[in-house]
């Protein structure tokens, strides 16, 4: 690997992604998980179910505030590491990133309104309605700039002739293939994340001894949550193998190791690969569900690897991003499905120890699959950055300066990273839940 | 009008909407922090986070949806100033995020945290200054074009008599605008011993910022004869209206009368200057390389973007009123009654 402007600046956008989707991801899944614990608890009159709005409200600012910076980061560094990238982009994609400003700046807003008025209107439910905008706002902000990533993906809306955008057409930009299936997939692992994090918290306050009624409220409500989500989640997933199979087959060959093109493919779990004979060992093949992933039958004739240029195929090592991914989604679900059941059964304790180990595993597991989904994705439309139009290195700047920049942006993140933790767990350790309910809901039950 | 002086003037407005906005943020993190060492600061500080608290967001996407605007309307400003800014503008990045994390860090976590206080000051003053490069940059003169690649020539940039009299004007006009406004904000809290001292702060710092003008006036002269020329026989009118409105708001708050009327005018004193010197800089964008009218983007592309542009503003300027009205123009609010 050679530490050149291109190198560094690749590895310089992926740093401040990979720290930024932390942020952004329970940034669009919290306000959901705020507005339904509101939601329930004005319904029941319940105000263990307030005051876990009310904290997460308050956890939830921090993280919001280090989403905004690093996604200011983000927005500033694409035309700072990619200006030829920006330049086309500009042309065709203005649109969504434009809208994507408003639906930020929609959600900042409202966002603003909800933290201060809490005791502020006389209806309860006005203050809840304040949620909405805020779900829209960070949800449609993960609609529309997924949507760019999608074009980047699977180009259209334009021509290219002679090395200049001819006929553009931005909605059709904006709608390409890539589209719906990475938006649905993006905005239900968020929400997924989003909860399963809110459940390892809560599960791992009860592992701390400290159960009770609202910890295990929190616990059964996130849970549920996590569960629902994962279901959409693994729903999603498949949506985008079936397009990947379609629009994108390279990616999903690399990410499957599959070389040859044919009908009842095998799906490859684990395992290693020897990169010069391209022997795959040590792996679990699952006979024909490839194919069956693909396009929900086995006589599906998936595309291989080999079809692919030599220097456009995405290299293999996204397959252990892509078992990584996979197998947290379903730990993930399985974990939260048995608590919901167990939970069910009146003599069954949901509260055991290794459950509730594996619900706090959840949590952190979630966001190492989110990271790990999104190197798969990224890595997996290498070499370009517009895929079949500019390559990435056509894109990267000429400046010598990016091995200071990204320095500079080490160093930011990791003091960012650290604080944020620490100012978090500071947060809450202060005021447990208990004292807080005594002293904002003294007339309780 | 044409797209592209749609564009402009939209963009341009978001623009001076974030210098305004901006300009209370900055100012006002130095003001807190400088109470706290002067061991002041149960007078202002309290009141300064009641405003800013539910706004800090906002103030930064004026920033965001300004440079998102510039690439979407005039892609090739990204190519240029892209290469360009690497350095100056990843610095103000960092400040940036270290502000806006601290800030949060200290109001919404720990409070009472000198050195998170600190950061939030010293960055207020320093990132007006870092981002006020992209506009010195603009007047040419610092960019060079060898064998198609773009080259920033930092050391002409630090030696340059012009770019340093726009980061005084930019720092000084942060304070003065800051400090006018929270004068009004504390006298609409009725709040006397803040708008005692916000009101020395306004005064203290009127005087800097009509020399760093004249500074700026003058560098240019230097620097840019070409724009200077423009400035001063097209635009005239419009610098001395500028100065009317200082004139005024400096009156006002002297006599301790009309802070709202002072705080507008202070307002009409930037946009008069501000736009006067936007249109004397036109047909540049950035000079001599990117003007207005032949590095717009395509027309499909510049149409969906004023057609978002008004479908947005419909949504956006309720919201914002509501804002304002629950967190500028509701007394009890701004009297720290209300939670």
């Amino acid at each position: 690997m050679e530490l050149d402007g291109v190198m560094l600046s690749r590895l310089l956008t992926t740093m401040t992604l990979m720290f930024h989707i932390i942020f952004a991801t329970v940034g669009v899944g919290i306000p959901i998980m705020i507005a339904i614990a509101e939601f329930i608890g004005i319904k029941r009159n319940d105000p263990y179910y307030l005051l876990l709005a009310r904290r997460w409200a308050r956890g939830y600012t921090i993280t919001v505030a280090v989403g905004v910076v690093t996604g200011t980061a983000i927005g500033l560094q694409l035309s700072l590491l990619w200006p030829s990238f920006m330049e086309v982009a500009g042309q065709v994609i203005a649109l969504p990133l434009f809208m994507e400003t408003f639906a930020f700046f929609f959600e900042a807003i409202f966002l603003g309104i909800y933290l201060y008025t809490w005791d502020r209107f006389k209806g309860k439910w006005t203050h809840w309605l304040l949620t909405i905008p805020v779900m829209i706002g960070s949800s449609a902000s993960a609609l529309f700039i997924t949507t760019v990533n999608a074009f980047m993906n699977t180009p259209q809306g334009f021509e290219l002739k002679n090395g200049e955008m001819i006929n553009i057409d931005p909605i059709a930009a904006m709608l390409n293939p890539a589209t719906p299936s990475k938006v649905f997939h993006v905005v239900t692992t968020s929400y997924m994340t989003s909860a399963a994090i809110l459940a390892a918290i809560a599960a791992f306050a009860i592992l701390k001894g400290r159960g009770g009624e609202y910890e295990k409220k929190a616990l059964r409500l996130t849970v549920a949550c996590t569960f629902i989500f994962s279901i959409l989640t693994a729903v999603a997933g498949d949506v985008s193998a079936k397009f990947l199979a379609e629009e994108q087959p390279e990616k999903l060959a690399a990410a499957e190791w599959h070389f040859e093109t044919e009908t009842e493919a095998d799906l490859i779990f684990f395992g290693t690969i020897n990169e010069e004979t391209g022997e795959v060992e040590n792996e679990i093949r699952v006979p024909k569900l490839l194919s069956f992933l693909a396009g929900n039958s086995f006589q599906t004739e998936v595309i291989g690897l080999n079809e692919t240029p030599e220097d456009e195929r995405p290299p293999l090592w996204i397959h252990y991003m892509f078992d990584t991914m996979v197998s947290i989604g379903m730990f993930v679900m399985a974990v939260t499905m048995l608590f919901v059941l167990i939970d069910r059964v009146k003599k069954w304790n949901a509260f055991n120890k290794p459950l509730l180990l594996a619900i706090l595993a959840s949590g952190p597991l979630s966001m190492v699959a989110i990271e790990a989904g999104w190197i798969l994705a990224e890595v997996g439309r290498q070499p370009w950055i517009l895929r079949g139009y500019m390559k990435v290195a056509e894109a990267a700047t000429t400046s010598n300066s990016v091995g200071l920049t990204f320095a500079m942006f080490a160093v930011l993140y990791l003091v960012l990273g650290v604080m944020a933790v620490i100012v978090l767990i500071r947060m809450f350790k202060n005021s447990p839940a208990e004292a807080e309910l005594e002293k904002r809901f003294p007339n309780r039950g | 009008m044409s797209y592209e002086l749609i564009g402009i003037t939209v963009l341009w407005t978001f623009l001076y909407g974030y210098l305004i906005v901006a300009s209370i943020d900055f100012g006002a993190g130095f003001f807190a922090f400088y109470a706290r060492i002067k061991k002041k600061d149960h007078l202002i500080n309290d009141l300064i986070s009641r405003y800013l608290s539910p706004v800090w967001e906002v103030t930064n996407v004026f920033f965001v949806f300004f440079f998102v605007g510039i690439v979407g309307f005039f892609p090739a400003t990204a190519y240029y100033y892209g290469t360009a800014l690497l350095v100056p503008g990843s610095v103000a990045i960092i400040l940036i995020a270290i502000r806006g994390s601290f800030y949060a860090f200290n109001n919404y976590g720990s409070r009472e945290n000198t050195f998170y206080l600190f950061l939030y000051g010293a960055t207020g003053l320093l990132i007006p200054a870092s981002l006020s490069t992209a506009l010195t940059i603009s007047e040419g003169g610092f960019l060079d074009e060898v064998d198609g690649n773009v080259v920033f020539l930092a050391k002409e940039l630090f030696t340059s008599p012009y770019s340093w009299s726009v980061v005084f004007l930019s720092i000084v006009s942060v304070l003065f605008i800051s400090a006018t406004f929270l004068t009004y904000y504390a006298d609409r809290a009725d709040d006397q011993q803040a708008r005692k001292t916000l009101r020395q702060f306004a005064l203290f710092w009127s005087m800097p910022t009509i020399v760093a003008s004249l500074l700026v006036f003058m560098s240019l002269q230097m620097h840019n004869p070409q724009h200077y020329d423009k400035a001063v026989t097209d635009y005239w009118w419009m610098f001395g209206l500028s100065l009317v409105c200082f004139g005024f708001a400096s009156w006002f708050i002297y006599i301790e009368k009309r802070y709202g009327t002072a705080f507008i005018m202070v307002m009409l004193q930037f946009f008069f200057a501000f736009f006067g010197y936007g249109a004397s800089h036109l047909p540049y964008i950035l000079y001599p390389y990117i003007t207005l009218h032949e590095n717009v983007t395509n027309e499909t592309m510049a149409f969906a973007l004023v057609v978002v542009f008004i479908l947005g503003l419909l949504l956006l300027i309720p919201s914002l009123f509501l804002l304002m009205r629950l967190f500028l123009f509701d007394a009890d609010y701004v009297k720290g009654k209300k939670k």
